[in-house]
């Protein structure tokens, strides 16, 4: 990694001597994941617990007209079978929407469907067994007799008269809808040298995390308590609804998270076989266990960026972009999510499209529609990869409709790096951003010159290879903005916790969680920084809401600048109570007095006082040896958000380096470069792997993942031999780069890094085939890039 | 999803094997490395009453080179077809082939004989023994029968393998001096199932085929040993006659259409490995240079 | 059906049911957790163990075929130190993030490490690619395979 500081702070905590900022620290986790001592939820078991396994619908859409289970309960090992109707004596169903998402309307939706399935895959039985081997036997005698209904599949003909409505209290088919005009569009357009149009389709996907979802709940009967052990990203937010829909008080419901296998959004909802495990808990009396196979993760994990979009850009012949126009068509499944909804995706495609650069004319609109498939939500990068490949694709069609080099295009458009604090024709609001500084790093990086040079030699022996670049701006650190003002009680404050023990170590509770981003590490190298102990003498607790203070969790990617800021903030008061008692110990002033290396030492010359582990004896064994009057406070605890700016955005840009075969339509990624501006990097590989983790899921999207859909709303795919993910073999080696613009929202002035990579990445690559293929004249704006697609492109096949 | 419920058999020899298919007929299945049966079973795709496992007979196993026949037991695994010095001697090809087979993990277990009886039209070894010109000896209650490789799949899944019968070996002729060998596929990832794939043995004779052999896979519903080879064989290959040839296997081809490829796309890709195939086996790299329409 | 093995050293006998997958059996019988499940059809690689000293997809072979045989998992090769410097690397390396896949990555790369003294970065990335990881992109595990590779051969990494 290499790194350049544009703007440079005068000295903080955390430049201080022995500071972990900045410095590459292995995480404190990763011993017990390397020799398979890991805790993840599918590892739990508890006395008397029970196993359920769902029976799904087969049908994308039908009316449940019986349901026999009377062979079923009979089976051995069977424990209880349970339907939607019984469930809903435990349970309440949900609505998934928002205020402040203006119109968004969805229908109630139950933990198991009652009278009617509307995707294939919802539940419509639980089956309650001493095994999961044994509950899936009994799952094949219960009848269920459908009476079929119209699948409505296609979004582009949800919103037709002729469509069957799938909730007929709602009018229509049409969720959510969003206009945004900005400036002068039509004016912008009649004023261009050359206005090019074209729509862009993007495959439905999902995550596929490696560790299905998976739930032990154990509610207590004679506590009156439900633990749940989950892989969750927001604790407090599944103890808030499960709360809310048990008829619960939060105080009742404690949520457990230990390792997680893989997030990245997908564990960030909340699910109705999730709930209805919940609640089969309650019911039964008794642990029961729910680990998703991995048919049915296909099947109900959400999906995601199942979307259509129109674009239209505006150039003049000497490269100035003049408008940009979108519009966006996506199907979201007959629901949105809970509690979360699945009009954000679209939402934030209206926001980010255009957002790198100065044009200020720009007229979008979002539809998001039902359909009889599975449910839709956020996934990583939220909408990010579509307003990246749509910008940057229009981007690049416009330069080579002017003949323009797409470095060049870039460098007379994005927003110049002094231009800060500035706002975007949707309404965002930018702090600072480096596009400029980012572009030069990476052109820098990759030798964009020789790879041109290279790409023109190759060509003239048959060889086609392409250079894509696309910029983008990523939401990080999302106030209340994102959810909460909309009514939903999804904390937008992290907290942290810091106590020192009786042996000068450090105990320290963050409400942020940790699905292998690096939460852990991050949060002990704040605090062995901000007080000046070694990072071996932090023990970091998180993912337990009985145990850490109240917050949001991680998503989004909120850790590192919310979470550690509190961690910072908490840290400097633990920091200050420890050098007061100090000064009463030394006969000395606080002023006069540092922590460094585990021991109170003078400011002056760094010459140890007193070890922590003798200044916490005797505060806690020998107070008695104090001065009259002194209580001193080992812990301290600290809660923040980001109040000035909505988000902090980040921005970057990526580059691929590609060969198409074009006798075949195969694509080989032989390099990919990114240069990323997080602000303040507290430890430099953790986001470097994290941009290359999210690169190879948007590469994913960009060549291989799709879930594929029959016109009967039969997902054909479900499984890992058909639903093809990134494998080692196939993925490029990735040059990582940063340039650092802290935010000065916090003194910590990080930002999150969590979708850059995924965000770019796609436009990246579909931007480089186009530059391959420009010898034949060809243009592709769909993904995946199947081969298929590819040779159909080129009128091969 | 765990598998259902069945009962199992350890076969201790290969009549004890028959015995127990005799009498539980398609209602058993044999086990050889399951890397196939497994997994339909997890998913509960097949449900058999009865697993017959074979693999502990030893008598199946082993590489063994008898004059110029090169006699393969149904048990062999992937890795030993990758490993042993008598395969890479006499057979290459399959050395070739057997890479591009699943994974490392899948190739440990994988046998020779379960690959064959389950006759995935997209996988390698089947198309290898049309190749290959392989004999596919099998044992039943009648006794043994040798079924010449071309005979011997029949469909998808299908083959002229009865319910009651045991793969037991597959005997080869032992690669000549002075013959080739080429083996691609095209799939998307390394290890996946072939979108095409093309499995070819030759000899060369004053720079024209003397013998060619092509077996092509994923391009239909079972692996082909094309015809088109005769257009190619004895004479002086031009890019005229290669083009020819191109035409002829399309006449031949019967693809099906799956979520990887039309068939459109399978011809296509057939056409450009035979193009590809014969250009490397000649060592004429301009004749799989032009475009393939 | 009874079965006698050994498990990391260790001799087991057990009475399983013949649909009992080894990964299962591992997990739940034997409590051995650091096999991991990820798809129980044999793709993802997560629960990759050695039977008889070579790796094999533990959901795709029964607890009774591995009668006779013998076992190990990551417990056991972690515990003997067979892989502490490949675990080393892995962490230094942050080869990792979730961990779930990485118990079967380190079964298959030191699989490759025992065949192949030397391994280039294509044969690592080939000889991992049955083993899904969502997290790190790979670049990371075939680096950290790389430089374990080297550091046994006595190269500086």
């Amino acid at each position: 990694m290499t790194s350049v500081r544009v703007n440079p702070d005068a000295l903080s905590v955390l430049d201080r001597p022995n500071s972990y900022i900045g410095k590459t620290v292995p995480r404190p986790n990763l011993e017990r994941l390397l020799q398979g001592r890991g805790l993840y939820v599918s590892d739990i078991e508890l006395p008397r617990m029970a196993h359920v396994v769902f029976l799904r619908s087969p049908h994308a859409h039908a009316k449940i007209v019986g349901i026999d289970a009377a062979q079923a309960r009979a089976m051995p090992g069977v424990i209880a079978i349970v339907t939607g109707q019984e469930l809903a004596a435990v349970i309440t169903p949900w609505v998934g929407v928002l205020s402040h998402l203006k119109g968004l309307k969805s229908a109630p939706q139950s933990a198991i469907a009652i009278d009617r399935v509307c995707w294939q895959g919802e539940a419509v039985a639980a089956i309650v067994a001493t095994s999961r081997a044994a509950a899936e036997d009994a799952a094949e005698h219960v009848a269920v007799e459908y009476e079929e209904l119209e699948a409505v599949t296609d979004m582009r003909t949800a919103l037709d008269p002729a469509t069957s409505v799938i909730h007929a209290s709602l009018g229509d088919n049409l969720a959510f809808e969003r206009v945004h005009v900005a400036g002068e569009v039509d004016q912008a357009f009649a004023d261009s040298d050359e206005v090019v149009e074209t729509e862009f389709i993007f495959g439905r996907h999902t995550g596929v995390t490696l560790e299905p979802r998976s739930v032990v709940a154990d509610w207590n009967a004679a506590e009156a308590r439900l633990t749940i052990y989950q892989g969750t990203q927001a604790p407090h937010m599944v103890q808030n609804i499960v709360a809310l829909h048990l008829g619960l008080r939060e105080a009742q419901v404690r949520v457990v998270c230990k390792d997680v296998g893989g997030s990245f959004g997908i564990k960030v909802h909340i699910y109705a076989d999730e709930m209805a495990t919940y609640a089969l808990s309650k019911l039964l009396r008794r642990p029961i266990k729910f680990v998703a196979d991995r048919v049915e993760s296909f099947n109900t994990d959400i999906h995601a960026r199942d979307h259509r979009c129109r674009g239209k850009i505006g150039v003049k012949r000497d490269g100035t972009i003049t408008a940009f126009e979108i519009d966006d068509l996506t199907g979201i499944g007959p629901y949105s999510m809970y509690p979360r909804t699945s009009a954000i995706e679209a939402n934030q495609v209206v926001n980010l499209v255009g957002g790198p650069y100065t044009s200020k004319n720009y007229r979008a609109r979002a539809r998001v529609v039902f359909q009889n498939k599975n449910v839709m939500c956020q996934y990583r990068a939220v909408g990010h990869p579509i307003a990246c490949s749509v910008t940057e694709g229009l981007v690049d069609l416009a330069a080579m409709k002017i003949g323009m080099d797409p470095l060049e295009i870039r460098r007379r458009n994005l927003i110049a790096d002094d231009a800060y604090p500035c706002g975007s024709p949707s309404g965002l609001r930018f702090e600072k951003l480096s596009h400029h500084a980012s572009l030069a790093k990476l052109v820098k990086m990759m030798d964009y010159d020789a790879l041109r040079a290279e790409q023109a030699a190759l060509r003239k022996k048959g060889i086609h290879r392409g250079i894509g670049i696309a910029s983008f701006i990523e939401v990080t650190n999302p106030s209340a903005a994102f959810y909460g003002v909309g009514g939903a009680k999804i904390s937008s404050q992290d907290g942290v916790a810091v106590r020192l023990d009786a042996q000068g170590s450090v105990i320290c509770a963050t409400s942020i969680t940790e699905q292998g981003q690096g939460s852990e590490s991050l949060t002990a190298q704040i605090v062995g920084s901000v007080l000046g102990v070694s990072t071996d003498r932090v023990r970091v607790i998180l993912g337990d809401t009985d145990m850490t203070p109240y917050g949001g969790g991680t998503w989004a990617s909120r850790g590192a600048g919310i979470g550690g800021e509190a961690a910072l903030q908490a840290t400097k008061i633990l920091r200050k109570n420890i050098l007061d008692v100090a000064a009463v110990i030394l006969q000395s002033t606080p002023d006069e007095l540092d922590i460094a290396n585990n021991a109170v030492v003078n400011a002056s010359d760094g010459a140890p006082r007193i070890e922590l582990n003798e200044l916490a004896r005797v505060v806690y064994f020998r107070p008695d040896t104090l001065p009259p009057g002194i209580q001193p406070e080992l812990m301290a605890t600290k809660h923040f958000v980001p109040r000035e700016y909505p988000f902090a955005f980040t921005n970057g840009v990526q580059a691929s380096w590609l060969e198409v075969d074009t006798e075949t339509g195969f694509i080989r990624l032989l390099k990919h470069w990114v240069v990323e501006d997080c602000g303040t990097i507290i430890n430099p590989q953790l986001v470097d792997e994290q941009i290359r983790g999210g690169v190879v899921q948007g590469l994913g999207a960009a060549l291989f993942e799709r879930c594929i859909y029959d016109e009967r709303g039969q997902l054909t795919n479900a499984n890992m031999a058909d639903y093809l993910v990134p494998m080692s073999g196939e993925m490029p080696d990735i040059d990582v780069g940063h340039v650092v613009s802290p935010t000065l929202e916090s003194e910590l002035g990080a930002k999150g890094a969590g979708e850059a990579g995924t965000a770019g990445a796609a436009a990246a690559v579909s931007n480089a085939v186009n530059d391959a293929l420009q010898p034949f004249g060809v243009t592709i704006t769909e993904i995946p890039l199947t081969p298929q697609v590819v040779l159909t492109a080129l009128g091969r096949v | 999803m765990k598998a259902a419920a069945f009962a199992y058999a350890r076969a201790t020899s290969v009549a004890n094997a028959l015995d127990l298919l005799a009498a539980h007929g398609d209602r058993a299945k044999v086990l050889s490395g399951g890397q196939s049966l497994m997994p339909a079973m997890n998913l509960r795709l097949i449900s058999p009453e009865l697993i017959v496992d074979i693999g502990e007979l030893t008598e199946l196993r082993g590489i063994t080179v008898r004059g110029d026949v090169l006699v393969i037991g149904a048990l062999t695994r992937h890795v030993e077809l990758l490993k042993s010095p008598d395969i890479a001697a006499h057979a290459p090809l399959l050395v070739d082939a057997v890479a591009h087979v699943a994974h490392p993990a899948i190739r440990n277990r994988g046998t020779l004989g379960g690959s064959l009886a389950h006759a995935d039209p997209a996988s390698e070894l089947p198309a290898c023994m049309l190749a290959l010109d392989a004999t596919i000896i099998v044992r039943g209650p009648g006794g043994e029968r040798r079924i010449a490789a071309e005979e011997f799949f029949t469909g998808i899944y299908e083959t002229a393998l009865a319910p009651q019968e045991l793969l037991v070996a597959i005997e080869l002729p032992v690669a000549k001096k002075g013959s080739v060998h080429f083996f691609h596929e095209f799939a998307r990832r390394h290890g996946d199932y072939a979108i095409a794939g093309l499995a070819a043995q030759a000899s060369i004779d004053g720079g024209r085929f003397a013998g060619l052999r092509l077996g092509f896979f994923a391009v239909g519903d079972r692996p082909l040993l094309a015809n088109a080879a005769t257009r190619l064989t004895g004479v002086e290959v031009s890019a005229a006659v290669l083009t020819e040839a191109c035409a002829a296997l399309d006449a031949e081809l019967d693809p099906q259409e799956d979520q990887q490829a039309s068939p459109e796309m399978r011809r296509h890709l057939a056409r450009v490995l035979l193009k590809r195939g014969v250009a490397a086996l000649l060592g004429r790299p301009e004749l799989g240079a032009g475009a393939t329409t | 059906m009874p079965i006698s093995l050994q498990v990391n050293g260790e001799r087991v006998e057990a009475n399983v049911l013949p649909r009992v997958n080894l990964a299962d059996f591992l997990r739940e019988h034997l409590k051995l957790t650091g096999t991991h499940v990820g798809c129980e059809h044999g793709v993802c690689g997560a629960c990759t163990v050695r039977v008889n000293g070579e790796i094999v997809r533990s959901c795709l072979m029964l607890a009774v075929q591995t009668n006779g045989t013998s076992v190990e998992t990551i417990e056991g090769i972690s515990d003997s130190g067979e892989i502490a410097d490949l675990q080393a690397a892995f962490r230094d390396r942050n080869a990792l993030q979730c961990g779930f896949c990485t118990p079967g990555m380190l079964m298959a790369a030191q699989d490759l490490l025992q065949q192949k003294r030397e391994p280039g970065r294509d044969e690592i990335r080939e000889h991992l690619s049955g083993n899904y990881c969502r997290c790190t992109g790979y670049q990371a595990i075939i680096d950290a395979v790389e430089s374990t590779a080297r550091a046994r051969m006595g190269r500086t990494p």
